[in-house]
């Protein structure tokens, strides 16, 4: 059952209200023009679809026009990159206890053999102590991949429903199927989402994680139905609590046995239930059908998407869709179209949102607040910083609030102003400083890091065109605002200058590591 | 006098902001000026309480991390079946200090200072507390106990109740009146945040010490500061829209280093007493010198970890006893540097652990994971003494104590009479407070 926190409010209140940034929301679903599509544009598309780039990457969208860059995010599978395989990591950590091992326990049990009986508690806790050895390799495995993968579309999407379909290792205790589930996630990634919700409730670690491994006939276990229909599929208000109990129903049976779905009829409740209208002896398939006919599914999806790629949106639970702006509103209902139009098939709706003139409106251009992982893996991929040390950037995003594999709850994360607190804004710009400069964060052995960072091969494109430019502080700084804030306003290269003049206006490796610590340490930096 | 040092410096910022912004040079200097001046005030004004109001209240939790031995904290020599169960590592009689009005039961020698508190009226602790099914994993009991949820999942309860409470401390930057703000509802003394402390929207600030809590990047050149500070501490921004993204980091900027400078300044205060060496008490004396300089922090965590004693974990003298010295001891310096602040009234203080261990010791001369334990509160204001009884040592389930108070009541007992909060949305579910404070 989902935990309803007592106030949840603050997060996207303000975004609700619309013009966020000043400038107006304009801009239909349909194309953009190519001649609008330039630097801004596609360092914007770069960033929301993906997670940022170099210059040289900004350029060579922009010059493919809208149409090609958009194709080659959407069609990754056409990108060469190293598959993931089964047997990366151990399946057999937290594996059921054997036949004979469990003859074994009740033995002891029987007996009152108290040393038998410990020395099974040891065993079993040392597996849970190696298992979360293996999940800490899993977080640090995702981040490495993120930050590598020239298939950046298909990363994004893959958190993107690990959000969505928000699984925590902290309640399963089981890294193999957390593993299992994320290559669901990416297998599916743009896709279609009937086979992602097809797959889920046959998914290990969910079905675990929503307790349906023990639901069955009798007495079934709301708590998967409710979050499918709540949170998954469509969104409170579009289903009763009736069509939950029966829903429920269907899904008994619906279990794992090791790391695979099993349907164990003999718990699954075959009488006739009646969901959403629909009456018949369902089971969870059926659930699962029934559900993708309500034109709720297509709306939630669409909303969801819009509101991670496009602009922060209120919960769905407190806002009206009447109350959004206008344009906003059509956009979504277009989407959702589009979706249903194609069955599904998510790839025709990002298409339809990343070519749109809607998506490039002046507005959203850098007023999305980046997530911890775009952060991270954005400022690695578009400064080409050294990664330096896994482990430190993982801890660091658990501290700025996203844990890979340890959603919150099955919400997943808020996203958006959730993300921002005095204390996640110091981390925020410490593993900017530690990524710049291998300074370490607190705590950590404060041993200099070896690896130098060199920034001078950003300044190549500004080199290309000018080689005088390069030279110019005032130049440079405007060149690397626009590549780190997509916009280089006086107030911001004031203190880059003022900066660079205290050092004689020299432009050498420190000086430019300098100029990034200040750019990553601005409150604007935080935005994509 | 008494309102927010956060409030009444941002003011000054706003106002000066954009004229600051062209002498960027001076804006540290300024600041940190004046938040050193806002805490000289506040001392000069001896206390920062305002009596009678239970927003002044603050609660601070001292987690025993690992396991705590209870059965040698609080130690039932009366009982026969003790010795029998601990040939080696039991306290003996005559070793165990004695607490008046308590029958058969006592303080483990090392605790000398928590006999003194409880002598003063200072302490009280309640037996045997735990849950039902108890889980002996380190990782998930302390999540059980950190979001009060049997299945150990969810929020923290802390961050639960800092995420319901709107008023008066608030939750920072997220769309609250700035009259109410607080960007440090909770602060936790360590590298990561306790779940406790996290909740949905509330996060506490961590750090190891203060002086972390900044910018590491001016101490890699000098010359970084000045643009640094220039650019967080602007606060708005001309042709920024206030309901914008943009708008609401550069507030959070300008809380953060408002916040952070409150902090530094506040544990540049020498501590009134003299603490002992250990680390938790590093902790509490940075936590009562914050108090002191009048934060509006409502919840304090501090973690004192190495309970987990499998083997060679002694009786009266030892691993053990060590551990417990360093935590009593620094409770009372704690509460002794609250006094002579006048602000010990304010402050209530809880120990807990995951749990306590099984009643037999093992073959190394350790106890294993077990299950109920005590759990400690201190501070004037608490009924002193026992509450309730002591878990039999017979009536044992798989060698382990059968829990007498669920540790969410005692929560609840925080909750509804210190916070004077309703617990229920808080613990997502009715228990029954344990009456932990004197009767007003």
């Amino acid at each position: 059952m989902l935990k309803q926190p007592a106030d949840r409010s603050n997060a996207s209140k303000p975004a609700a209200r619309g013009e966020g940034s000043g400038a107006k929301v304009v801009g239909s679903m349909t194309p953009i023009a190519p001649e609008k599509f330039g630097f801004d544009q596609a360092r914007h598309l770069l960033w929301r679809a993906g997670f940022g780039g170099t210059s040289r990457q900004i350029q060579t969208l922009a010059s493919w026009g809208p149409q090609r860059a958009v194709e080659y995010l959407l069609n990754y599978d056409q990108v060469q990159f190293e598959s993931v395989a089964a047997d990366r990591f151990d399946k057999d950590i937290m594996r059921p206890a054997s036949a004979e091992e469990r003859r074994m326990a009740a033995d002891a049990r029987r007996r009152g053999d108290e040393d038998t009986l410990a020395r099974i508690q040891m065993e079993r806790q040392r597996r849970e102590r190696l298992d979360r050895g293996q999940v800490s390799e899993m977080q640090k495995w995702w981040l490495k991949r993120m930050i590598e993968t020239p298939r950046p579309l298909e990363e994004r999407m893959t958190l993107f429903w690990h959000g969505h379909f928000a699984t925590s290792y902290r309640t399963i205790e089981n890294s193999y199927h957390m593993y299992l589930q994320n290559q669901l996630f990416r297998s599916n990634a743009t896709g279609n989402f009937a086979n992602l919700l097809f797959g889920i409730i046959r998914d290990p670690a969910m079905i675990a994680y929503l307790d349906n491994n023990d639901s069955r006939k009798g007495r079934a276990n709301e708590n998967l139905a409710r979050e499918i229909m709540e949170l998954f599929s469509l969104g409170i208000g579009n289903y009763t609590e009736q069509d939950i109990k029966e829903g429920a129903r269907a899904l008994t049976g619906y279990t794992f046995e090791d790391d695979a779905f099993s349907f164990q009829k003999n718990n699954h409740d075959e009488g006739s239930k009646r969901i959403l209208g629909r009456t018949g002896n369902f089971d969870g398939d059926d659930f699962v059908r029934i559900i993708l006919e309500q034109p709720a599914c297509s709306r939630l999806i669409a909303r969801k998407l819009y509101h991670t790629f496009v602009r922060e949106l209120p919960p769905l639970e407190r806002a009206e869709d009447d109350e959004l702006n206008p344009a906003v509103r059509t956009a979504i209902r277009d989407l959702a179209q589009t979706l249903l139009n194609a069955k599904y098939e998510l790839k025709p709706m990002l298409r339809r949102l990343f070519l749109s003139e809607h998506f490039y409106s002046p507005a959203f251009l850098n007023e999305q607040i980046k997530s911890p992982v775009q952060l991270v893996v954005g400022a690695v991929r578009s400064l080409e910083t050294p990664v330096r040390d896994l482990s430190i950037l993982n801890d660091a995003l658990d501290l700025m609030g996203q844990n890979l594999f340890y959603p919150p709850s099955v919400k997943g994360w808020d996203g958006g102003r959730s993300w921002i607190n005095t204390s996640t804004l110091y981390v925020r710009q410490n593993i900017m400083a530690f990524l710049l400069t291998g300074k370490r964060p607190v705590g950590y052995d404060p041993s200099a890091e070896t690896d130098r960072y060199d920034p001078m091969p950003l300044l190549a494109d500004l080199l290309e065109t000018d080689s005088d430019a390069a030279r110019d502080p005032s130049r440079v700084a405007d060149y690397l605002l626009k590549l780190t804030l997509g916009r280089a306003p006086a107030h911001t290269r004031e203190p880059l200058l003022d900066f660079l003049r205290k050092h004689d206006n020299q432009l050498g490796p420190d000086h430019l590591r300098g100029l990034l610590l200040i750019i990553t340490a601005m409150p604007e930096y935080q935005l994509c | 006098m008494n309102r927010d040092a956060n409030f009444y410096s941002r003011r000054l910022f706003l106002r000066h902001g954009l004229v600051l912004s062209s002498a960027a040079a001076s804006i540290p200097a300024f600041l940190s000026g004046s938040a050193e001046a806002m805490v000289q005030r506040m001392l000069a004004a001896g206390t920062t309480s305002i009596p009678g109001v239970p927003d002044d209240h603050i609660l601070v939790v001292v987690q025993l991390g690992g396991g705590n031995d209870g059965l040698n904290t609080v130690v039932p020599f009366g009982m026969d079946a003790y010795y029998k169960a601990r040939p080696g590592i039991g306290i003996q009689a005559r070793d165990v200090l004695r607490l008046s009005g308590a029958d058969g039961v006592g303080l483990h020698p090392a605790l000398r200072s928590l006999k003194e508190m409880h002598d003063n009226g200072l302490l009280a602790i309640a037996q045997g507390v735990g849950y039902p099914n108890p889980n002996r994993s380190h990782f998930k009991s302390m999540d059980i106990w950190q979001t009060a949820d049997l299945a150990g999942t969810g929020d923290g309860w802390i961050g639960r109740y800092i995420d319901a409470e709107c008023c008066g401390f608030g939750k920072g930057e997220s769309g609250k009146p700035e009259d109410g703000a607080n960007s440090m509802p909770g602060v936790a003394i360590g590298r990561t945040a306790p779940l406790a402390m996290t909740g949905r929207s509330a996060k506490p600030v961590s750090f190891e010490t203060a002086d972390l809590f900044r910018w590491s990047g001016e101490d890699i050149h000098d010359s970084l500061r000045d643009p640094y500070h220039a650019m967080n501490r602007r606060g708005e921004s001309e042709g920024v829209a206030s309901e914008s993204n943009a708008a609401f980091l550069l507030r959070t900027a300008l809380d953060a280093q408002v916040s952070s400078e409150t902090i530094r300044a506040a544990v540049r205060q020498q501590p009134l007493v003299t603490y002992p060496g250990a680390a938790v008490a590093r902790d509490l004396s940075m936590v009562a010198r914050m108090i002191r300089a009048g934060l509006k922090t409502r919840v304090y965590y501090v973690n004192h970890g190495g309970f987990d004693t499998h083997a060679g974990q002694g009786g009266a003298q030892g691993r053990h006893a060590q551990l417990l010295t360093q935590w009593a001891d620094s409770i009372k310096a704690f509460y002794e540097d609250l006094k002579k602040q006048g602000n010990d009234s304010r402050v209530l203080t809880m120990s807990f652990s995951e749990f306590g261990r099984r009643v037999g010791q093992n073959a190394s001369q350790g106890t294993d994971h077990g299950t109920a334990a005590p759990m400690f509160l201190f501070g004037p204001m608490v009924k002193p003494g026992l509450i309730g009884d002591h878990p039999s040592l017979t009536d044992l389930d798989q060698g382990d104590l059968k829990y007498k108070i669920d540790f969410r009541s005692v929560y609840a007992g925080i909750l509804e009479s210190w916070f004077k909060a309703d617990s229920k949305p808080v613990l997502e579910g009715t228990f029954k407070p344990t009456p932990i404070l004197k009767k007003a």
